[in-house]
């Protein structure tokens, strides 16, 4: 299998009118931890979204491929058979339909008609999964989210990656709401699928996750596009000392996007 | 009368009718004095649905003599699909056009002193029982025509006895089978659980013809007494050709509980009523139902929980989704009477809209007579939420069949609370086949 590569050149992203992405680059391949930090209402969940194809987000110029091909031309569900994954920072609670149905729906859905996933290896699996990330075995009878605590989605989100198994995925503030315990658990399963056909892209604001899962890049974003990047010092740096200097080194006064500026 | 002139079931009729069945006088009499109030009465009205071009008169009230079956593998495939064949315990009634066909009771039953038995035969074997509950607080026989032509002309039920401290613990299951295209059914159902006492009924009506005229009637009477939980599913798939009223009531005592599953799935004009009465202090109803409008039907459900008892809890969940240019209105009334201190009344309604063409109202209703009490609603009439479907198809699952599972999730609340797994399997069915 190659190594998965997602390109991403010159995005431009609106919300109802508000261009909130201006001139987006990044590149990323399989086997790589990118994490993009930065303040809040930079940008960086409009980001996630627009790769993912939230209904909201209109892109207005740019292009994203992975391994090649235009993700934009892409509906939501073919983005992900192809082998994007978002973890979401506010996943949909869906009443009546389980865990277990709907994870079993998404991974039959990638594997297509006639090759099913027999439903004891799918049990066998999740179990699994579910055991790595410390998760209560009732867990994939419940409803999807229905009822959840914070914890328990952002476990859930890593459940599915896990199931899964993308080419590419982004998590969007997976650590946020998380206690340390709950950060170990997350880490442990983004660490354990570590591998040349898998890439991540941590969207975070603080570097604590950082310290679990060790970035090959960080990039900072500000203004709706990366205004800097640099290795896993850069996240250390910023943890330190704030992010007051990249501004001033840049002469930016308001970081954030979508609102009049200063 | 505005009954027109081709009716044929008279006085004279029913007393013939009551006559050939060797009915008890009570019961002949009552039939008598509903046919005379029926000759009188309006038909119901309910809010917003127009019921006046409905046939409610075309239809045969006698169905052709039916063999009895010594077993459910003789049965019509799709009436065999309701059964639970493996069930430990097989408590069944068959009821073909309003006759009894088949019968299985578990000897439990008859140890514990259970009655679980067809109407009729009940108005014989045990007539005085039946006479106290028949027809009793739970429904009024001069409410409306409907009422009164379900007594002048009742030609099917059941009658469910459970006497005190008894727990039944499989549930009890009438099967209503139109076979005969035209045959109307005048359906009654009583079910008196007695003090302290459990029972779970299941009943399922189902036609297969589409295109004959017919109608049916049903009344089901459910009495709680102290202390007796009573949990009632019903699941409605009558075919597009029948007008069905259906008339669901509950009348509970000191700290009994009816709880109602629904799957109100009929093809054709329906209305529907469900009330239940909470009269005894700390007395409960949970009632949840689902329902699907398709084609051009035209359905309007009621449901309705009165609190009279202090620390009474009355919960309404109706969830529908509207295809085509089908039209329903989805009623729910939590009424608190005046001295019912401490009540809580909640109800949660909501439409989901799949065709522009099609209209759900939701009509949520609180009526509160009495300062200390605690009361909720919420309603909603809307489309498939576009996140939710984002978040599902961001898995990977296409949209058609991300918008299935909501939907069959939407629906999941009676679905999961039915007894038995044949039901539940043939519900799901029926859902996948009305919505796509």
């Amino acid at each position: 299998m190659a190594t998965p590569n997602l390109k991403i050149e010159n995005l431009h992203v609106e919300i109802e009118g508000t261009e909130i992405i201006k001139g987006f680059d990044l590149e990323m391949n399989g086997g790589e931890i990118h994490a993009i930090m930065g303040p809040n209402g930079t940008g960086k969940s409009t980001l996630a979204s627009a790769v993912m194809g939230h209904p909201k987000y209109e892109i207005t110029k740019g292009t994203i491929t992975l391994d090649g091909e235009d993700v934009l031309d892409m509906e939501v569900d073919e983005r992900a058979r192809a082998g994007l994954f978002l973890a979401m920072q506010y996943p949909s609670e869906v009443s009546g339909v389980t865990n277990s149905d709907f994870m079993r729906s998404a991974i039959n859905a990638k594997r297509g008609e006639g090759n099913e996933i027999q439903l004891m290896k799918f049990i066998r699996q999740m179990d699994e999964k579910m055991n790595m990330l410390e998760i209560d075995e009732s867990f994939s009878q419940r409803y999807l989210n229905e009822g959840f605590s914070g914890g328990e989605k952002k476990r859930n989100e890593i459940l599915q990656l896990l199931m899964m198994e993308p080419k590419i995925a982004i998590l969007d503030e997976i650590d946020s709401g998380l206690d340390i315990d709950a950060l170990k658990v997350v880490s442990k399963g983004v660490n354990d699928m570590k591998s040349p056909d898998f890439g991540c892209l941590i969207i975070t604001h603080y570097q604590r996750l950082l310290n679990y899962i060790t970035p090959d890049k960080v990039h900072v974003m500000m203004q709706g596009r990366i205004v800097k990047s640099g290795g896993a010092e850069l996240a250390q740096r910023l943890e330190n000392e704030g992010y007051e200097w990249i501004k001033e080194e840049l002469g930016i006064e308001n970081e954030r996007v979508g609102e009049p500026q200063e | 009368m505005s009954i027109d002139t081709t009716w044929k079931y008279d006085e004279k009729y029913v007393e013939d009718f009551s006559d050939k069945q060797n009915e008890p006088k009570w019961l002949k009499d009552q039939r008598l004095s509903a046919s005379r109030l029926a000759e009188k009465l309006e038909m119901p009205k309910p809010e917003k649905t127009n019921i006046k071009t409905w046939n409610f008169t075309e239809f045969e009230h006698e169905g052709t003599p039916k063999e009895s079956f010594s077993s459910s593998e003789e049965l019509h495939e799709q009436v065999q699909g309701l059964i639970d064949k493996n069930a430990a315990q097989q408590n069944l009634l068959v009821q073909r056009d309003g006759q009894t066909v088949l019968y299985e009771a578990s000897s439990t039953l008859e140890e514990q002193g259970v009655i679980f038995t067809d109407i009729a035969t009940a108005a014989i074997e045990h007539s005085d029982l039946l006479e106290r509950y028949f027809m009793g607080n739970a429904v009024q026989v001069d409410e409306h025509r409907f009422t009164a032509l379900n007594v002048a002309l009742m030609n099917g039920g059941t009658f469910i006895y459970v006497p005190k401290n008894v727990k039944v613990e499989a549930p009890l299951q009438t099967i209503y089978w139109l076979e005969q295209a035209d045959m109307g059914l005048f359906n009654h159902v009583v079910i008196v659980a007695e003090a302290n006492s459990e029972v779970t009924y299941l009943e399922n009506y189902v036609s297969y013809d589409t295109e004959t005229p017919s109608v049916v009637n049903a009344i089901a009477e459910v009495y709680a007494e102290e202390g007796a939980n009573v949990s009632f599913g019903g699941v409605d798939h009558l075919e597009k050709a029948t007008t069905v009223y259906t008339n669901r009531r509950g009348y509970a005592l000191k700290d009994a509980s009816i709880d109602w599953a629904l799957g109100q799935m009929n093809e054709g004009n329906t209305v529907s009523d469900n009330t239940t009465a909470l009269v005894g202090d700390g007395s409960t109803s949970d009632k949840k139902s689902v329902a699907i409008g398709r084609g051009e039907q035209s359905q309007n459900f009621w449901a309705h929980i009165i609190q009279f008892g202090k620390n009474t809890d009355g919960q309404i969940l109706t969830h529908g989704v509207m295809k085509d240019k089908a039209s329903a209105i989805f009623n729910g009334v939590n009424k608190i009477e005046h001295g019912a201190t401490k009540a809580n009344g909640e109800q949660t309604e909501r439409v989901l809209m799949l065709s522009e063409r099609a209209r759900g109202d939701a009509n949520p209703i609180l009526l509160i007579d009495e300062d200390d009490v605690t009361a909720g609603h919420a309603a909603s009439v809307g489309r498939v939420d576009p996140v939710q479907l984002y978040y599902m198809m961001s898995r990977g699952i296409p949209q058609t069949e991300a918008e299935r599972l909501i939907i069959h999730g939407f629906l999941a609340p009676v679905v999961d609370a039915l007894p038995i797994q044949a039901v539940k399997d043939r519900l799901t069915e029926v859902i996948e086949r009305k919505v796509y």
